[in-house]
């Protein structure tokens, strides 16, 4: 059995509660969202392992602060997808908006079709698995986790990156500030065919190259004084 | 915050109903502009000349015996068909200028002019701008709206998109110019005025003032991205054809649909719930700095 949210006939609010309320009872039922019709917000602070799955394209903000429940999206997602997720696993089966899974804190974000500007921007921790491409400034100042683009990548991808991992398997039409190309070790292999086993991503770990930080803007350095 | 809409036909099936979608997809996006709203939309051409939209606050007093005076003012034939605050005043091209000088004159408000063109703007929900001007009734092949969130004008009638500085050419925006004033300035040395301190003008002024120094929509859309600091999604209208570009940074929203009846833009996907055959169309994300148009 499953259970029918239907957004033409109940308001948001009602629908996020009950999904909450799921979520927290660990409902084995899966719940299915109809008539999305873009709206925003849906399925939105689930702390708890439940089925959710939005028939349509969502608007702004869906599934976010996701904890442990699974979300698929049976569309495209608006911008700010799975925005500061902790655990879970949300799936798209369109394309992403603007900064998907921007400050996700762990969980996977997997987006079928492209992602456009900003995906996984200030990331600590989640792991972002991208089947098409995604836009610029994607990674600005990720923290933490792994971005994998099955496609290519726009400007300026990993500007002022931290630790996060970035693996594109297509062209980056540039680098942003401190941001390079680095060695794919047996490790990151590994890490790869994991993630892209988990996202069902037909790709082999071989085909990429990863992308790190220089480390440079770390410190202040004294050489570059005279420049402030 | 703004809303955008725009609605292009590439067959003519859909015509009548075009002040229908678009008026539907307009008031979805109220919630990010219930400060006015307005639309430019391109019907059949006028068969004996140039339509020229004009508003009035008191339109009872200032359209009564308009077509007489103006046609003995001009020395032409002159036709008016008013709608609620605004009238669409049909004159022969020849008498095109001098028309609007006199309209001007008599304290008229110009909203646009065109061949093809109507302009209807006016403060207030999107829902209530609809109604007073019957939207829903008026067919054409393409059309663009806006819902407005008021950042860099009043909120006024003229402050209202789209905005028209050339004849079957229109503009609305999300976003905002941070150059306006040096740009009016300089299309003001050029010859080229604005009629409100409005930002969203100056990029109507500027694209109008490319073409007419010969450029190609694609053209003068590429050279807002040379000449026009800011944020900016831009949506354009021309007799035959409709434009869209987005500023390099692109943090204002933007999606299009297209099948093979229509291309459609709006701020947010919801907009396009309605539209016929949304569930087969191709949806996608415009890029930044790319200029996209369709024409007829």
């Amino acid at each position: 059995m499953s259970v029918t949210l239907d957004m033409s006939q109940t308001p948001l609010r009602e629908v996020n509660t009950t999904l909450q309320a799921a979520a927290k009872a660990h409902s084995n039922e899966p719940h299915v969202i109809v008539n999305a019709r873009g709206s925003h917000a849906m399925a939105v602070g689930l702390d708890g392992p439940l089925h959710v799955t939005v028939k349509g394209s969502t608007g702004y903000y869906c599934a976010g602060m996701n904890k442990e429940a699974t979300v698929t999206v049976e569309g495209s997602a608006g911008p700010g997808v799975a925005e500061n997720m902790m655990s879970g696993v949300v799936t798209i089966e369109g394309d992403a908006s603007q900064y998907a899974g921007a400050t996700g804190h762990g969980g996977l974000l997997n987006i079928k079709g492209n992602a456009s500007s900003r995906c996984g921007i200030s990331m600590k921790g989640i792991d972002i698995v991208v089947h098409g491409n995604i836009g610029h400034m994607s990674a600005f100042m990720a923290q933490k986790g792994n971005l994998v683009v099955l496609g290519d990548a726009g400007d300026a991808l990993g500007d002022s990156l931290y630790e996060a991992r970035l693996f594109v398997r297509g062209t980056v039409k540039s680098l942003g500030a401190d941001c390079i190309e680095k060695e794919m070790r047996p490790e990151h292999i590994d890490l790869l065919r994991d993630l892209l086993e988990r996202a069902g991503a037909d790709a082999k770990p071989e085909e990429f190259k990863r992308y790190g930080s220089a480390r440079k803007l770390y410190n202040f350095n004294i050489d570059h004084a005279g420049e402030y | 915050m703004c809303g955008i809409v725009g609605l292009f036909l590439k067959g003519d099936d859909l015509r009548p109903r075009l002040g229908e979608l678009l008026s539907d997809m307009l008031i979805t996006m109220t919630d990010r502009g219930p400060d006015s709203a307005g639309i430019a939309i391109y019907g059949d051409a006028a068969s004996d000349g140039v339509k020229i939209t004009v508003q009035s606050d008191d339109p009872a007093a200032a359209f009564e015996g308009l077509d007489a005076a103006l046609s003995e003012k001009i020395g032409a034939p002159v036709t008016v068909k008013v709608v609620d605050t605004h009238a669409v005043v049909s004159v022969p091209e020849s008498a095109k200028d001098a028309a609007v000088v006199a309209l001007e004159e008599r304290g008229l408000r110009i909203m646009g002019a065109g061949v093809a063109m109507e302009i209807y703007k006016e403060v207030g929900l999107p829902k209530d701008v609809s109604e007073r001007f019957n939207l829903r009734a008026m067919g054409g092949s393409h059309g663009i709206g806006h819902t407005r969130m008021a950042t860099e004008s009043a909120v006024t009638t003229m402050g209202a998109h789209p905005f028209s500085t050339a004849d079957d050419q229109c503009l609305v925006h999300n976003g905002s110019l941070s150059n306006h004033n040096q740009m009016r300035r300089k299309l003001a040395k050029k010859g080229v005025f604005t009629r409100s301190e409005n930002d969203t003008e100056v990029g109507a002024a500027y694209i109008s003032s490319r073409m007419a120094d010969g450029a190609s929509l694609r053209e003068a859309l590429e050279g807002t991205l040379e000449d026009l600091d800011g944020f900016f999604t831009f949506v354009t209208g021309t007799k035959n054809g409709f434009g869209v570009v987005r500023d390099p940074i692109a943090c204002k929203p933007a999606v299009m649909a297209e099948t093979d009846d229509y291309v459609a833009f709006a701020s947010e996907y919801r907009a396009f719930a309605d539209l016929p055959g949304i569930e087969k169309a191709r949806v996608w994300e415009p890029e930044p700095a790319t200029v996209y148009f369709w024409e007829r």
